[in-house]
């Protein structure tokens, strides 16, 4: 499974990756979209809205099923990945280069508190 | 445990990605369902439909008791080989299920049933029998598989997988079916392409699985079957019609046969007492997003409701079948609701697409 050491995780499949100005930047994890298939539609938030940890904020939909994707943690949503939403199957192909949104954490110590490499790779092992 | 089919192991050594369907593990896919989809649009893919029961019914009763026992009517069989799409009604015209009937002779039949109701079918027709005290014997085959070759150069690929099959199944139209050896071979589908559904001894499916994989057949999984099946604008069972649905309101008012009056097949009095009051379109979505089962429609005629949905891989666009009223027009616009904010759709007559063709 590809889950790189360096990024953060969530429970539900996002990964995380903290960038030197403070923000983060959001993606599906490798096992998350291997478990969507295909994927056709993305729908990201758009810059400026203001999220709680957990809320859900995007969806990714494949030819199988619709999946609802949760900010990691609160803050303002700063950017979304049109070109991701231009093609979708990029993030089937790359799930870690293809992120979906920039997040300007409302408190920068709640991205410490998120899952690392390991926790996540047993979650993953499990489902 | 989930049950499995002769080619379970076939399916795991080559990778695919399992997954319960009614109680059996299955493929779903074996990498990228839109890749699976587009060779049996463009080539020949086949599907390990093994989990689909097929049973024989044989007597002198047996055309007597299918003319009660299905909406659709047997008599229009007379050729052998010849095969019948039907629902299978409850005595308030619901669908058990939807099968497939193949006429060899007035006392000699093959039908083929859903998985996840093969048990409650089997039930139901045994309850039928004894009922009408009937003269014929039902047999489950448990012990033969399925495989559907499908897609514009299926046939060719298969006569060259399974020597001497041409001479006998090149002449097949389609809904015939003719026995080859061990097999019998039938010209039907469920994916709107040419092709044959191969019904055979268990044991000897993985070399047929084999020998079609070195002709040049992709493996292929439900996941694709789905999306080919709702392009072709084919029902499934339990999504887009049920024990609780007229086949009236379902699309499936075709498959009803009401010549013969005197014809008196279980759920025909709840059906004439009940007209249509919902139709089944086609919809696709006009603004960006992807269409599933169970979102609501608005029309200006009433509100109705998607059974299935899906991104189409040939149309590149979002579709559904939808249960909406009567009055509702072909190629008016409505609005489907999908989490919580209205989409313009445009609704189309059935199918999406037939040999590789958009008919939209």
């Amino acid at each position: 499974m590809n889950i790189p050491a360096e990024l953060k995780y969530t429970k539900s499949h996002e990964w995380i990756r903290r960038e030197d100005d403070g923000t983060v930047t959001v993606g599906i994890t490798d096992h998350a979209q291997e478990a969507l298939g295909d994927i056709v539609f993305l729908d990201l938030p758009e810059a400026g809205r203001m999220v709680a940890a957990g809320e859900e904020c995007a969806v990714v939909e494949s030819v199988k099923a619709a999946s609802d994707i949760y900010a990691p943690v609160a803050g303002e949503i700063i950017a979304a990945n049109d070109d991701a939403v231009d093609a979708p199957e990029s993030v089937n192909a790359d799930a870690y280069a293809n992120w979906l949104f920039k997040l300007k954490p409302a408190n920068a110590a709640d991205v410490d508190a998120l899952l690392d490499a390991a926790a996540y790779a047993d979650i993953a092992a499990d489902n | 445990m989930a049950r499995i089919t002769p080619l379970h192991a076939v399916h795991v050594a080559a990778g695919a990605r399992m997954v319960d369907f009614a109680g059996w593990d299955m493929p779903v896919n074996y990498g990228s369902q839109i890749e699976e989809h587009h060779a049996v649009r463009s080539d020949a893919g086949m599907f390990d439909v093994s989990h689909m029961l097929a049973l024989d019914l044989t007597g002198a009763d047996a055309t007597v008791f299918l003319r009660t026992l299905l909406a659709n009517d047997v008599a229009k069989l007379t050729v052998p080989g010849k095969a019948l799409y039907s629902c299978m009604l409850n005595a308030e015209g619901g669908v058990i299920d939807d099968l497939i009937v193949y006429y060899f002779a007035a006392d000699t039949f093959r039908i083929v049933v859903n998985a996840g109701t093969a048990d409650k079918d089997v039930a139901w027709m045994r309850k039928q029998i004894a009922r009408a005290g009937a003269n014929v014997t039902l047999d489950a085959r448990g012990d033969l598989a399925m495989i559907a070759v499908q897609g514009p150069n299926a046939r060719a690929k298969t006569w060259h997988a399974i020597p001497g099959s041409e001479s006998a199944s090149a002449g097949l139209k389609p809904f015939f079916a003719a026995q080859v050896g061990d097999m019998l071979i039938a010209r039907t589908g469920y994916t709107g392409e040419d092709g044959f559904e191969i019904t055979l001894p268990a044991a000897q499916a993985p070399d047929l699985w084999q020998a079609l994989t070195a002709a040049g057949v992709a493996p292929c999984g439900l996941g694709a079957r789905d999306t080919l099946r709702l392009e072709a604008g084919m029902n499934l069972y339990g999504q887009d019609m049920d024990e609780a649905t007229s086949p009236l309101n379902a699309g499936l008012s075709w498959t009803v046969d009401l010549k013969d009056a005197d014809r008196a097949f279980i759920g025909r009095a709840a059906l004439e007492a009940a007209p249509a009051t919902q139709q089944m379109l086609g919809l696709v979505l006009l603004e960006r997003g992807v269409l599933r089962a169970h979102q609501q429609v608005f029309t200006d005629a009433g509100e109705g409701e998607t059974t299935s949905g899906t991104f189409s891989p040939t149309l590149q666009q979002a579709i559904a079948f939808a249960r909406v009223p009567l009055g509702v027009a072909v190629g008016s616009t409505v609005e489907v609701d999908i989490r919580g904010k209205r989409l313009k759709a445009r609704t189309v007559k059935l199918p999406f697409v037939r040999n590789g063709q958009a008919l939209i």
